[in-house]
């Protein structure tokens, strides 16, 4: 694919066999506070220039990230091409033009990457917006973040009004602070709390594809998303898919958790191994019993299985397990896994925006079944009783978050079964009051609230 | 004319006046929220579905349409 005329020669440079290489997403990335608009520029270049061209005839910028097979970076995975195409193919009504939303609320605890993109990389982030709003023909762009990632509201906030000069942003742009549920990042959640109701998901039909911000065909991304686009669109697909699986081409951020040196955000390539990310993140500091992708509603992986694991989606099914939205977090074996199943599974129940009956109920009494069990106290058909409970609570809810919650449990009880069998029958171990996975503190960040305020 | 049922969980409020309704095809959990099969309903069953969506006092119970062949 040949550049775009208007690239600088710091962008050329970028396109030698060396810019194929890692970091992309994470190229420059400052130590301390937020790449600003003149640092950014020099590191990836100018935006490309908006091609004019007919009303009708679909943005190019489309077909290169179908080519590059760019999967949405929010958990699910899906195609991005087919998320944009069917917002700019959805027929204008004549409530107005369609909207962008970047989606940095980040609900998942183990999860930091959508944080770092903002607070540390926030331009290329809003690249990524302004490029999705012109390739689905939108003309506002409104950023999510956690209410409690501060440094993300600064950063966003700054780069926002460093980018409103004559010929900066192409879009309306604005940052809106979003509640620090886990839930709260759900598209549909999103897109309720934006038209003024609270952060839950709702049911489906109208899709917000069609009918969403303020009844307007709506794009939902996530933040690590639209900063792959900000990159496909500079450097093309050929040069995305350098990197990655035939499946799964290009880069990914994870964020690495649990006992190793440096815990963080890294970005690989789909298909690296869990020990060269591990042994990148100066290696382990403790046992490992296991390691959990996906987060929350993702899966287990069992320490005899963590050596030849190739990190991308077609070698993880395998295991029953996907990246979702890029978490890796390792157990140590100073830890109690029924234990922290059984804490992060109240914390799930606890969770549930308590709009549908099986997810109220069965992951209250899925979290009970998990802490008898725990404690040596459950009935002697309490497995039986879990396998009920999950069949009971599956793709019974508004949205994914029941079958998120039943899919951990479930991997938990199969990778450490023999724990599970152990606390059955004699209760609680020494290791139990240990609790490693991470879950958050609930505390409203005034501080952020704050800025925001002052903000807007 | 053929139809599946389809249940808005956020509306349910577990009045179980579908699963009185239409027994063949809805059966309730341990909590009174009704279990939908969501196959496709034969035409014997169609008007009894109509009567228990329409029976639904928070609306949740949904008869969706499909063509024949569909």
């Amino acid at each position: 694919m040949s550049a775009p005329p208007s690239l600088t020669t710091e962008a050329w440079s970028l396109q030698t066999p060396m810019a194929a290489a890692l970091p992309r997403i994470l190229a420059g990335i400052p130590d301390h506070g937020a790449m600003d608009l003149d640092s950014h520029t020099a590191v990836h270049g100018p935006l490309p220039p908006d091609h004019k061209r007919r009303r009708r005839v679909e943005s190019p910028l489309i077909g290169r990230i179908e080519r590059a097979r760019l999967g949405g970076r929010g958990g699910a995975g899906f195609p991005t091409a087919t998320k944009l195409r069917a917002v700019w193919s959805a027929r204008p009504p004549a409530r107005g033009r369609a909207i962008v939303v970047v989606n940095a609320a980040e609900g998942e605890p183990a999860s930091l990457k959508d944080r770092t993109l903002c607070e540390s990389l926030p331009h290329l982030v809003l690249d990524g917006g302004e490029l999705a709003a012109q390739a689905v023909g939108a003309d506002e762009l409104i950023v999510c973040v956690c209410e409690s990632a501060s440094a993300s509201i600064r950063a966003i906030s700054a780069a926002i009004a460093e980018r409103d000069r004559p010929g900066g942003a192409r879009a309306r742009v604005r940052l809106v602070a979003v509640p620090s549920h886990y839930v709260a990042g759900q598209e549909s959640a999103l897109v309720n709390h934006l038209n003024g109701g609270p952060a839950k998901p709702t049911f489906t039909p109208p899709m917000i594809f069609e009918q969403g911000v303020r009844r307007r065909p709506t794009l939902v991304n996530n933040a690590e998303t639209l900063a792959h686009i900000a990159l496909i669109a500079r450097h093309g697909s050929d040069w995305f898919r350098q990197l990655g699986t035939p499946a799964q081409p290009g880069s990914a951020l994870i964020t690495l958790s649990g006992p190793v040196a440096h815990p963080g955000v890294y970005e690989i390539e789909h298909g690296a191994s869990l020990p060269s990310l591990i042994e990148a993140a100066g290696g382990t500091t403790a046992g490992v019993r296991g390691a959990l992708l996906g987060g929350y509603a993702g899966s287990w992986i069992g320490k005899e299985l963590m050596h030849g694991l190739a990190l991308s989606n077609e070698h993880l099914a395998a295991h029953g397990a996907s990246l979702g939205a890029g978490v890796v977090l390792l157990l140590s074996e100073d830890a109690c896994p029924v234990a922290e199943t059984a804490r992060v599974a109240r914390w799930l129940a606890s969770e549930s925006t308590g709009q549908c009956g099986p997810c109220v109920n069965g992951l209250d009494a899925l979290a009970h079944t998990v802490e008898e069990i725990a404690s040596g106290m459950a009935a002697s058909r309490a497995t039986q009783r879990i396998a009920r409970l999950s069949s009971l609570v599956r793709r019974r809810g508004a949205c994914g978050h029941p079958d998120g919650a039943v899919n951990f449990i479930l991997s938990a009880f199969e990778t450490f079964a023999p724990d599970f069998q152990d606390h059955a029958r004699h209760g609680r171990c020494e290791a139990c009051v240990s609790a490693e996975l991470p879950l958050p503190v609930r505390m409203r960040d005034t501080a952020a609230a704050h800025e925001l305020a002052r903000a807007s | 004319m053929s139809g599946r049922l389809r249940v808005n969980p956020i509306a349910c409020e577990a009045h179980g006046m579908c699963a009185e309704l239409l027994p063949e095809r809805i059966t309730l959990d341990e909590w009174g929220y009704p279990i939908v099969d969501g196959e496709r309903l034969t035409p014997e069953l169609i008007d009894h579905a109509r009567r228990a969506a329409r029976a639904c006092p928070t609306f949740a119970l949904l008869l969706e349409r499909e063509e024949e062949g569909a």
